[in-house]
Order: C-alpha cells, then sequence, then structure tokens
C-alpha cells in the first residue's frame, strides 16, 4: 500500500480491509493517530471518541465473514458535525449554549451508519448552530484550513471539511442550509453533497432553518459521497418531510449531459483565476461529448436577499427552545424572564445573537409583509425558474465560491461573509440537490488553494449530479 | 434605518441582551444587513413566471405509542438544569401574595 490507511476513501479502505492489508483496528487506529497530533494545529474536533472496541470487532467479523456483501460502510471511521446526535455523545453545536448536553437519542442518519458497521471518530467543529461560513463563529475556536492554516476550512461544516481533507477520517457528515457543505468542501479541495430538501431525515440534526437543513457526506471522491448518500438517504416516519422515491417525475438524460451555465450572474465578483478555472473545466467537459447551453435565471440575483430573511426568520423560532429551562445552558436570575435572558445571553454567540434578532424583525407584524412574505414569494419564482431551466438542461453548473479560502478575520462584516454563499443558497430555497467537486487550484501567496465547481439538479435527481461530477473527477 | 432604541427592544422581544458596550455596531451591521435584503423591494415578481410551491402531500401514521413508555425519560430528565425525581424544576410564576 502506497497511501497510509488514513489516506484512504471509503472505497479504497474497504477494498483494504477486504484484501486484509489492513484491519478495522489499523485503520481506526491510523486515523485516531493522525486526528490526535494534527487536531493541535487544526482544530478540527472538539472531541476525539475513545475506541468503539466491541463496534470495532464486530466490523471486523462482519467483513471476515461477509467479505464483499458486507456494507462498504463496515470499519470506516467517520467525523461527524457537532450538530448531529449521537446517543450519549455530547452534541453542542459548537455553541455554550450546549456545551454539556448529551444527546438522548440517535439521528436517524447515525442509526443507519451505525447499521452499516460505521465507526465515529469524533465531534467536528462547526459555526456555532450551523451560522457562517468559516467556522470563526465557533465557541470553541476556529478550525484551520489543512491546506493552509493561515485560512479558514470554510463553514459552517469546516471542521468537517478540515478532517476529511487531512486525513483524520476516512469521511464525515456535514449539514447544509444554505451552502455549509459544499462550501468547505470547494476550499478543502473536497466532494461536498446537499441532497434534496426531503432525501435525507433530518431527525436528530440540531434544527436551524427547517426547510433548508439537509444532512450530507464530505468525501475524498464522487463514488465515497455516493456510498455515504446512499446509507444515509431514505423516507424516516421520524421526519415527515422525507420523501418517497420517486416522488418528482425522474429525468431522463443521455450519458452525455446538457450543462446550463448562467453567464449573465458570473459578470462580477467572482476572480479571475476561479472564473478561468470554471470556464477550463467546462471547456473539458465539452470536448468529452457534453454540451454547453447559456441559460437565464434573472431572479437568481435576489436568492441571497431571501436567503437572509426566511433563514433568521427560521433560525429566531427554532432556537426560541433554547431557554435554560429544560436543557442546555442554564443561568438563574431573580424572575423566569431573567432566567431566559441570562441563559440565552450567555450562551448564545454574537452571530446567533445577530440572526435572532434579524428573524424577529422580519416576522414582526409591520415587516412580515415587506420581507418574510416577498422572500417567500421570490423562493416560489426561483423554484418555477429552475424548473423551468431543467426541462432545457440536465444540470446547472456555478464556480461553488467566488474565490479561494480567504484569512482569518478578512470577513469581519457579516455581509461580506453572507456573500460566501451567493451561488449556493438557491438549491437550499428550491429544495433542489447540489454538489461541489474540485476543479483544481489557484495560487495565493505561494500556496495552491483548492476551488470547486458547483452542480444543481432537479429533485431527486442525485444520480445526475453523481455523474457530472464524476465526468469533472476523471477528466482532472 | 435602525435606532439602538429598535435594537434593544428586539433584543427585548427575543429574550436576549445587546451589551451597551456592542449597541452601536450591531445596530450598523443591522441596518446593513435589513438594506441589503431590502433589494428584495424592488424585485417585481408580478412579470415573473407563476410562484411554484414544494408539492404538498399528506403525511399520517396509525395511532399507537411511538416508543415504550417512560423509555426516555431517565436520559431526557438527566438533561434538566433542576429536577424533584422525574420532575423539572421550575421558577414560581404566580405569585402568592
Amino acid at each position: 500500500m502506497t497511501k497510509k490507511p488514513n489516506e484512504l476513501g471509503i472505497i479504497e479502505a474497504a477494498r483494504a480491509l477486504r484484501a486484509r492489508e489492513c484491519t478495522v483496528r489499523e485503520l481506526w487506529d491510523a486515523c485516531v493517530t493522525a486526528a490526535k497530533e494534527k487536531n493541535l494545529e487544526l482544530n478540527a474536533y472538539l472531541e476525539i471518541f475513545e475506541a468503539d472496541d466491541a463496534a470495532i470487532a464486530a466490523a471486523q467479523e462482519r467483513i471476515d465473514r461477509e467479505g464483499d456483501a458486507a456494507p462498504l460502510l463496515s470499519g470506516i471511521p467517520l467525523a461527524i458535525k457537532d450538530n448531529i446526535l449521537i446517543e450519549g455523545k455530547i452534541a453542542s453545536a459548537a455553541s455554550k449554549m450546549l456545551e454539556n448536553y448529551r444527546a438522548t437519542y440517535d439521528a436517524t442518519v447515525i442509526t443507519k451508519l451505525k447499521e452499516a458497521g460505521a465507526l465515529f471518530v469524533g465531534r467536528a467543529n462547526m459555526d456555532e448552530f450551523a451560522m457562517g461560513s468559516s467556522t470563526e463563529h465557533s465557541a470553541f475556536g476556529s478550525t484551520k484550513n489543512p491546506h493552509d492554516p493561515e485560512r479558514v476550512p470554510g463553514g459552517s461544516s469546516g471542521g468537517s471539511a478540515a478532517a476529511v481533507a487531512a486525513h483524520l477520517c476516512i469521511a464525515a457528515l456535514g449539514t447544509d442550509t444554505g451552502g455549509s457543505i459544499r462550501q468547505p468542501a470547494a476550499l478543502c479541495g473536497l466532494v461536498g453533497v446537499k441532497p434534496t430538501y426531503g432525501a435525507v431525515s433530518r431527525s436528530g440534526a440540531i434544527a436551524m432553518g427547517s426547510s433548508l437543513d439537509q444532512i450530507g457526506p464530505l468525501t475524498k471522491s464522487v463514488e465515497d459521497a455516493k456510498v455515504l448518500f446512499d446509507t444515509i438517504r431514505g423516507i424516516d416516519p421520524m421526519d415527515a418531510t422525507t420523501i418517497p422515491d420517486g416522488l418528482y417525475p425522474s429525468k431522463e438524460v443521455s450519458e452525455k449531459l446538457v450543462i446550463g451555465v448562467p453567464r449573465h450572474l458570473l459578470t462580477e465578483g467572482v476572480q479571475e483565476d476561479v472564473r478561468a478555472a470554471f470556464d477550463e473545466t467546462l471547456k473539458k467537459l465539452e470536448s468529452e461529448g457534453h454540451t454547453l447551453v447559456d441559460i437565464e435565471l434573472p431572479t437568481s440575483g435576489h436568492a441571497l436577499a431571501a436567503y437572509y430573511v426566511l433563514m433568521p426568520a427560521e433560525v429566531s423560532t427554532n432556537l426560541a427552545r433554547l431557554d435554560g429551562v429544560r436543557y442546555g445552558h442554564a443561568s438563574r436570575g431573580d424572575t423566569l424572564l431573567e432566567d431566559y435572558l441570562l441563559s440565552r445571553t450567555e450562551g448564545f454567540g454574537e452571530e446567533t445573537r445577530r440572526r435572532i434578532l434579524l428573524g424577529t424583525f422580519v416576522l414582526s407584524s409591520g415587516y412580515i409583509d415587506a420581507y418574510y412574505r416577498k422572500a417567500d414569494a421570490a423562493r416560489g419564482v426561483l423554484r418555477r425558474e429552475y424548473d423551468d431551466a431543467f426541462e432545457k438542461v440536465d444540470v446547472i453548473a456555478f464556480p461553488t465560491t467566488l474565490s479561494p479560502a480567504f484569512k482569518f478575520g478578512e470577513k469581519s462584516d457579516p455581509i461580506s461573509m453572507y456573500l460566501e454563499d451567493i451561488f449556493t443558497v438557491t438549491a437550499n430555497l428550491t429544495g433542489m440537490p447540489a454538489l461541489s467537486v474540485p476543479m483544481g487550484t489557484v495560487e495565493r501567496d505561494g500556496r495552491a488553494l483548492p476551488i470547486g465547481i458547483h452542480f444543481t439538479a432537479p429533485h431527486q435527481a442525485e444520480e445526475i449530479l453523481f455523474n457530472v461530477a464524476s465526468a469533472v473527477e476523471k477528466a482532472g | 434605518m435602525a435606532t439602538t432604541e429598535d435594537v434593544k427592544k428586539l433584543a427585548a422581544l427575543a429574550r436576549v441582551k445587546i451589551a451597551d458596550a456592542d449597541l452601536e455596531k450591531f445596530t450598523n451591521e443591522f441596518d446593513a444587513i435589513l438594506a441589503y435584503v431590502g433589494q428584495l423591494e424592488s424585485l417585481d415578481i408580478s412579470t415573473s413566471p407563476d410562484a411554484k410551491k414544494p408539492p404538498l402531500r399528506n403525511v399520517m401514521r396509525e395511532d399507537g405509542e411511538p416508543h415504550t413508555p417512560g423509555a426516555y425519560t431517565e436520559k431526557i430528565a438527566a438533561q434538566f438544569p433542576a429536577r424533584e425525581g422525574d420532575a423539572l424544576v421550575v421558577k414560581q410564576i404566580i405569585a402568592h401574595d
């Protein structure tokens, strides 16, 4: 084996385990040793778990007994974002509010992963309650980008991304409300998938924006992303918004895809070399026989504004439950009102409070029509525009971000940080599946920094995303 | 334009406090965000294609116990800030006098 065990992807590690090139225990030890060593610098994990000897033995036994029939994830060590519940473990959402909160049940995705024999290395750092694009809003210190520790890994699933990119696990789960899987995937050189809304159960994911949130994979390859997605997806009685297979009409596509490019949205903001890499990647796809088509998505320019109305509205509603009464940070004053105020003020960080206030504002009587209802209407129009575009094309392509990873502190005013999600939020608003796959690197301060290309597909057409991403991966 | 008083009032409604020292900066940032999302006002959707809602469907299940009664009681009670047996201790809300 040329690669160390922890440097393998899911499929590679599964093959190595079956070929007896390494044992589950050796794979676990390789990941945890790397994690313990590198976490001092990277802060990708908020906690590295003790080895679960029973789970390691069970996974090994299953591979020995069933061989190729054993699930590919048997014995594979994964990082889990700190807002996904694992029974008995702390799930803090990187907030002081939940610093000592222990999950009382497994998230559905965790149940599915346990059934497949996967192992959990630890809880991955993130922006508090998944609000941010850099992990700078974590209450427990930011995560560093493994490609340049002076730069952010992206966010909010930045700990998950850094853990995979630095080989401190084989793959990871993140959550994506406006780009929180795809943007860190792009900035860390990984594949990241935001599934169709309802494809993956949200039961056991700490809610941020309930109409936008999805759990999804961050992986070293497209085929790994598919394995992880196939394992966690499916209808769930614990989440009434999960959808059955075939709810949406399936899209027939040929092997050669029609790729829509909304060039009118790329004229400003995208850094020159990112734009050049994007054009170069599309050109390669064209030379492979895929077709490029210019498309117009006129309302897309307003998507981020609509998102920054709808998301805070849902945030303020979801986080209202955290009041110091039943669980989480509890501070006591003279009156019940003081209990609420103290617990919430001490428990929530600045960005979280900002979004709670924004949400309170856009939902308040007198402003709800101008902000919330208008944004909701814009969301409907966006959905129609995308549906119309998919009459003509199979996928829609963007650069995932305007630029590669930025330096810590560089985006200290909130709006410049929010603009990180300008291309990714629309898929959350429309509920469509979207993915980021690496498209090479650009150089900043003598360092090669990864960037990603982003594709959106019609509802439930993840398969098309994996196909086009594989084509990008092969074109390299 | 939001004023520091507006922000204070909103914070009170949302049950959080913004420290006096941070209030001005916070208000300015809040204002900038409102100005940004305010671009929605200029969006004329009367000429846009019809808005489309996600397909709606009923999600039903049989009545019944989703799990054994009491199965989670201890785990949940262990998270209470203060407990008496299986009960959550809360502050008195209505005064006796």
